[in-house]
């Protein structure tokens, strides 16, 4: 690969010298009072690494289960608290911190070509607090078992005797994290950034980051006040939610989905900033649509503040609120079709390199539309009341966060996990995970788009034997793509115990994280960098740029 | 961004080389400015999430008001109005010493800056005594939160009312006394001499917070007690 690094490295023979990597300082305490924004990224990859294993193999059980239509292996109950947890755990704990919390925390200064975040000291409180509130909340959950869906929905949540308030309160202070981690990161983006890196001249990854932390800063606080008055409710029955109390429960359903649909969007646009840089620098190819692409993730992040009433289309609400919510909801389809456009037009002539990131990109490209589409199933009005609370439900969610945000999330952590280790990984293992996910996922989820359609609901621990086929195949599928993840973990676990050490700049990305040492320096550069071209002129392609410079 | 390089003018400000640092600047930024303006766009970004976090009560309240305006009528005749006026203007004054205090740790005067912020601690705490009293008067008369209401006179629901009441004057409540805390820090800290026109971020973001928990009394204040 002829890469942009000839032209750089002249200047940096000095730098390399210097020698040293920010994992150099060994001892616990020396990572659990680290201000290094690094470090902090690495100890949330760890933390969401382990519950994405539990989720995962408690989504295992729960297909394992269904292989058959009768209930064999657990009971309703259990049936009910294991896909509670595995929800709870996937959405707070695993997909909502992924991206953002380990790859932003790791990357985003890098790419500002800053030291550090711009409040250390808070990002270590947010990761504390995140350890603190998932402990919390796992611990509850596991002594009393919950049952009410990570949606707590009333007055099912007022009435249960499980563990609501301890589970809720561990959401509650797993939102303070959520909240600290999205404020720090837009002041560093607005303050912390090198000369020359202007705000049209930000990787992309950093644009989905930023409109993500707006989300996450302005709709978290709704939930936790959500959730504060779900506690309060339950204990002091002041009659706001329950109707028994003289309160209204599709109150809480507004509160609740006015942070957890744009919580959708914290969950995916982290996403699409990955896929944003896996498309163009594993093709060697400028993005296609810059501009389009940044101001996309800003329209999806203020219209999704407008659309919660889609998830509320049979609870009562007026019917011209309904017809509203669905019509708003059509509009998120257009900056996410601009966003798929322009990831499929950069691809178009470029260079393409199958590298393993490269590979879940392209898994991420099929998965996600899919997922897109379908959700204009569930968001046009007349559909929905018959798709709602059935498995096209389940299936349109999966494609979208897992096959979505995860895939992202994965494919991400093959592109800079040789900036992180300074380790290479086996492409062939790394190749072969993105097949077995790319299979295994769609046999476990396309099934369920069929059988939801013939009215399959969700929820359900034994259903009528006309699903059995389905429910197999489906079952079958997520063993497949757990094969799939393990290797791919696998691939990358192993690498940390190999011998293959990385280059500076395995890819040829030109963006400011490639430009200095690997793994990167305690204080990320020696001296401050500056920039004066995009983040994605790759040398070899824009003739003009490379003239430029010359 | 492949001819990035190190600007030379940079050099002097490599992380081992802290010579022209100041105590008070954190390594990671290069300026006392931009030290400055992310430690108030971060509060201000607080702000914002504590107006959303208060909007859903406020929410709350519309709606229920909604359901129930004729117990909202007749139980906030229960509340005190004098008392709240009285915090009303306490609060009002606090906000202004608090101002002052800002003013005084930019331009450098200690003692005014002290001064100030013992008196928006005093105002505070005052506001807390008064709330104390009110809060005993109510459960006196049996004006509980929800399921534990057992007071007597009020038709409709007047435990939702008082749930809400309890409720969001309480969040405000547990909002001042942290004021007090963090008040009570930065006092500790002025008068250590840490601040002047050099710095002073946190005696101003701390004024910011102040101010917001001052604004949403304002509100709390005719939504509780004026209904009409």
């Amino acid at each position: 690969m002829t890469t942009a690094t000839d032209t750089i490295s002249a200047g940096h023979h000095e730098a390399e010298s210097h020698g040293g990597s920010y994992l150099d300082r060994k001892g616990v305490l020396s990572w659990i009072f680290t201000l290094d924004h690094k470090r902090i990224g690495l100890m949330y990859l760890g933390a969401v690494s382990l519950f994405f294993l539990i989720a995962g193999l408690l989504a295992v059980a729960v297909r394992y289960e269904l292989m058959t239509a009768a209930p064999d292996l657990v009971d309703g109950n259990t049936y009910n608290k294991l896909f509670t947890l595995h929800g709870a755990i996937m959405v707070f704990l695993v997909i909502i911190p992924s991206i953002p919390a380990s790859l932003g925390n790791f990357v985003l200064p890098l790419m500002l070509g800053a030291k550090d975040v711009a409040f250390p000291r808070l990002n270590l409180l947010s990761l504390w607090i995140y350890f603190f509130g998932a402990s919390f909340m796992v611990y509850s959950i596991l002594d009393k078992g919950l049952d009410t869906g990570w949606t707590f929905y009333t007055p099912y949540s007022t009435s249960t005797s499980t563990a609501v308030i301890s589970a809720t309160t561990g959401a509650f202070i797993l939102g303070f994290s959520s909240i600290l981690t999205g404020l720090n990161f837009i002041v560093t983006i607005h303050k912390m950034r090198a000369p020359g890196v202007t705000w049209t001249r930000l990787p992309l990854f950093l644009w989905a980051i930023y409109s993500t932390s707006v989300i996450q800063v302005l709709a978290t606080p709704v939930l936790a006040i959500t959730l504060l008055l779900l506690i309060i409710e339950r204990t002091l029955g002041i009659g706001i939610f329950d109707p028994a109390m003289g309160g209204d429960p599709v109150l809480f359903q507004h509160f609740f989905w006015f942070y957890s649909h744009p919580a959708v969007y914290i969950m995916i646009l982290p996403g699409f900033g990955v896929i944003s840089e896996l498309v163009t620098v594993h093709s060697r190819k400028h993005i296609f649509g810059y501009k389009a692409i940044a101001l996309s993730s800003l329209a999806i992040a203020i219209i999704s503040f407008l659309v919660w009433g889609h998830h509320m289309f049979v609870s009562g609400q007026s019917e011209l609120a309904s017809a509203i919510f669905s019509f708003l909801t059509f509009a998120v389809a257009v900056p996410t079709a601009i966003k798929v456009f322009s990831w499929v037009a950069t691809l178009y002539k470029g260079s393409i390199h199958y590298n393993t990131p490269m590979c879940y990109a392209l898994v991420f490209l099929f998965l996600f539309t899919i997922g897109g589409l379908t959700g204009i199933f569930l968001g046009t009005l007349s559909t929905d009341v018959h798709l709602h609370d059935t498995y096209f439900v389940v299936a349109h969610f999966h494609y979208v966060m897992m096959g979505g945000t995860l895939i992202a999330f994965v494919g991400g952590l093959f592109h800079w996990w040789p900036k992180m280790t300074g380790k290479m990984y086996s492409e062939f293992a790394g190749k072969l995970s993105a097949l077995l996910v790319f299979i295994g996922f769609n046999l476990t989820f396309f099934p369920q788009f069929i059988m939801g359609s013939q009215g399959m609901p969700r929820r359900y621990h034994e259903y009528l034997p006309q699903y059995q086929t389905y429910h197999l195949w489906s079952s079958i599928g997520s063993f497949v793509l757990a094969a799939g993840l393990f290797i791919a973990g696998g691939a990358l676990f192993f690498s940390l115990f190999g011998s293959r050490k990385a280059e500076k700049n395995p890819w040829g990305g030109i963006s400011l994280e490639w430009e200095t040492t690997t793994p990167p320096h305690e204080h990320n550069f020696h001296g401050q960098p500056a920039v004066n071209c995009g983040p994605y002129d790759f040398p070899e392609i824009d003739h003009t740029q490379e003239k430029a410079h010359a | 961004m492949s001819t990035s390089s190190h600007a030379p003018a940079a050099h002097g400000h490599d992380a081992h080389g802290h010579g022209e640092h100041p105590k008070f600047l954190a390594h990671h930024f290069y300026t006392p400015e931009q030290q400055l303006t992310s430690a108030k766009l971060g509060m201000w970004l607080f702000l914002a999430q504590e107006i959303l976090f208060f909007g859903g009560v406020f929410m709350a309240y519309i709606a229920l008001r909604f359901f129930y305006p004729g117990t909202f009528l007749a139980a906030h005749e229960h509340l005190n109005k004098l008392a709240g006026a009285a915090n009303t203007i306490i609060l009002l004054t606090s906000s202004l010493t608090m101002a002052l205090a800002v003013r005084a740790a930019q331009v450098g005067n200690k003692k005014s800056l002290i001064n100030n912020l013992i008196w928006t601690i005093l105002f505070a705490c005052a506001f807390m005594v008064i709330k104390y009293f009110e809060y005993s008067a109510k459960f006196e008369h049996g004006y509980l939160p929800g399921k534990y209401y057992h007071g007597h006179g009020i038709e409709g629901a007047p435990h939702v009312f008082f749930g809400l009441y309890f409720t969001m004057t309480g969040l405000h409540g547990l909002h001042v006394l942290i004021g007090i805390g963090v008040l009570a820090w930065v006092l500790i800290r002025a008068s250590k001499d840490e601040f002047g026109p050099q710095f002073y971020a946190p005696v101003e973001n701390v004024g910011l917070y102040w101010h917001l928990v001052d604004l949403i009394w304002i509100f709390l204040f005719p939504l509780l007690y004026l209904v009409r």
